[in-house]
């Protein structure tokens, strides 16, 4: 049981995807271990949402192999790797408008029958985001942004997911909310959950990351631990600005 | 006889068969997008169907009741499994063609089953036997039937019992979940194909009750049954707006209210002129009128959407 492919969680080589003509994904490695937090970085265009939803089962890649939990990927339909652990929060949150936030949170166990565990799994998510508790009967479509992002990772938390891909997170966030959706994901963080998490906002990913990868046009240009990313000349002129 | 009460009555019957057909258009558009043509054509085959089954049930010496009953549930079976092959065969495939596609695709299968049943049950009217007490009862000077009263209360039950399906169930959550996003749905571990087929086969076990109901309130059945209702069904659902279930049987009811007092008066303001064999002319009016001033129908909110 040495082999790389049995060792880490997620255990990704030389992924390609292309959609029609373009190419989103050139040959991508990747691994995040047990209990890792994972920032991948990139501008945009760059092929992160691409990465993620080919590792969701949502996309079909053209080459590479992608072993999760020392499986390949690829024996899974897509709707039978939430089971597995593997949840992704969608770019854009993707709540569903017309359900109820508590029928958005059941949606997020949907693939559970553990009954009196969901609902404390409910409980503890109303714990974590009080507003979502007292908007539960609403129309999720009615809620602020921040509270969406709230939801979603609300509904992702239902799935007891094992490594949890969140893909940019605090996009059009006010920084208070920012702040507090980071805040969450050092949480489930700390609770063991392993994270892949995309981010434009590079600087507080790398800080609340163990290791990072900037990923360019399809392709992963550097990795490092996030403390030496966090310092590097090259990363800080691209993604940080200075 | 006080004409304007029997013409609600007989509007509530009919309208109650557009309300149940017009939600199996509903559920399809709501889940794919796709304007599912050949649902009339499966109300005929659950008419058919439950026909050749009760006439068989008869003939062994079975009571009308059991019979009925029992020509009901095959016919639901039936529809349901027809339903399914439908989708599995005709729609599916074609999931991620151009919207025309499917479309041309529904009319084309609405004729296979309609040349199919043709040679089946043969192109004659097929008398529907009256297996229910015939009795009738007086109700504000127009007169309602027992089989009108059983059509309504069971339309009732079957449209309250979809409803609660759809808005307090594990299933109705994903079904909605899945008409709204389905690849999010994915994402939460739904398999939409089997939702989706799920929904045809719920519509298809409304359009076999319909079928059943249709002919034995008018006591007969035939291989072109399907289509003029299937396009007043459509109708109705557009009119109620298409996509919202609400909408399918508000719209229903009303269309079957209009069709029926238009045809009670219409000789009436045309003088004598024109007879109530004119009904459809409302329902097609309607449909017009709704298509040019509310496209999205009474309940519904916006249309095209999707493209
Ligand atoms: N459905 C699609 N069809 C065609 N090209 C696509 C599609 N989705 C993405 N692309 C292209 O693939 C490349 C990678 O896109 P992707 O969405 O993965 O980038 P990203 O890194 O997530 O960017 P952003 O930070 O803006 O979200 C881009 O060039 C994009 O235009
Ligand atoms: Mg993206």
């Amino acid at each position: 049981m040495t082999t790389p492919e049995l060792k880490s969680l997620l255990h990704v080589r030389n992924l390609k995807m292309s959609y029609g003509g373009i190419q989103a994904l050139r040959g991508v490695d990747l691994d995040v271990a047990h209990g890792e937090l994972i920032a991948l970085i990139g501008s945009n265009g760059a092929g992160k949402t691409t990465l993620l939803k080919v590792l969701a089962g949502l996309l079909q890649p053209a080459s590479g192999t992608v072993h999760y939990r020392g499986t390949p990927l690829m024996h899974h339909a897509a709707h039978q790797l939430v089971q597995e652990g593997l949840t992704l929060v969608p770019e854009g949150r993707g709540i569903f408008a017309r359900l109820t936030v508590k029928e958005n949170l059941q949606m997020g166990s949907y693939c559970r029958s553990d009954e009196p565990s969901i609902d404390r799994d409910m409980q503890n998510v109303y714990e974590l985001f009080p507003r979502l508790f007292e908007r539960h009967k609403q129309l999720a479509g009615t809620l602020s942004g921040g509270e969406q992002q709230m939801l979603a990772l609300g509904r992702a938390l239902m799935s007891r997911p094992t490594l949890l891909m969140l893909d940019e997170p605090s996009m059009g966030l006010a920084p208070m909310m920012v702040t507090k959706i980071f805040e969450t994901i050092q949480e489930i963080s700390a609770r063991g959950v392993s994270i892949l998490l995309v981010e434009q906002n590079a600087k507080l990913a790398l800080e609340v990351a163990q290791r990072g990868y900037v990923l360019e046009n399809g392709l992963i240009t550097s990795s490092d631990s996030a403390a030496k990313l966090l310092v590097s000349p090259a990363v800080r002129q691209a993604y940080m600005g200075s | 006889m006080d004409t304007f009460f029997q013409q609600i009555i007989n509007g509530l019957v009919q309208g109650s068969v557009y309300a149940m057909v017009a939600l199996g258009y509903t559920m399809v558009y709501g889940i794919l997008g796709l304007i599912n043509f050949a649902h009339g054509e499966v109300v005929m085959v659950g008419a058919m169907v439950a026909l050749s089954v009760i006439q068989l049930s008869i003939s062994y010496g079975l009571p009308p009741i059991l019979a009925l009953l029992i020509g009901l549930m095959v016919s639901i079976a039936a529809c349901m499994a027809l339903g399914y092959s439908i989708e599995r065969v005709a729609y599916r495939p074609l999931r991620k063609a151009p919207r025309l596609a499917p479309l041309i695709t529904a009319i084309g299968v609405s004729m296979v089953l309609q040349t199919l049943a043709m040679i089946i049950w043969g192109r004659e009217y097929h008398a529907f036997p009256s297996l229910l007490p015939n009795g009738s009862h007086i109700l504000f000077g127009a007169i309602i039937t027992e089989v009108q009263i059983l059509i309504i209360l069971v339309a009732l039950a079957m449209m309250g019992g979809l409803l609660l399906l759809v808005h307090r169930t594990r299933l109705g959550r994903a079904m909605r979940a899945v008409a709204e996003d389905p690849s999010i749905a994915t994402l939460m571990g739904v398999n939409t194909n089997s939702v989706i087929s799920t929904t045809f086969m719920l519509g298809s076990a409304l359009a076999a009750t319909a079928g059943v109901m249709i002919s034995a309130n008018y006591g007969i059945a035939h291989y072109y049954m399907g289509s003029v209702l299937g396009l007043k069904a459509f109708t109705a659902a557009v009119l109620g707006g298409i996509g919202n279930m609400y909408g399918a049987m508000v719209g229903g009811l009303l269309l079957g209210l209009i069709e029926s007092l238009g045809a009670g008066y219409i000789g009436d303001l045309s003088g004598g002129f024109l007879g109530s064999h004119y009904q459809d002319v409302f329902s097609f009016f309607v449909l017009i009128s709704v298509l040019i001033f509310r496209p999205s129908g009474l309940l519904g909110e916006r249309v095209a959407e999707r493209s």
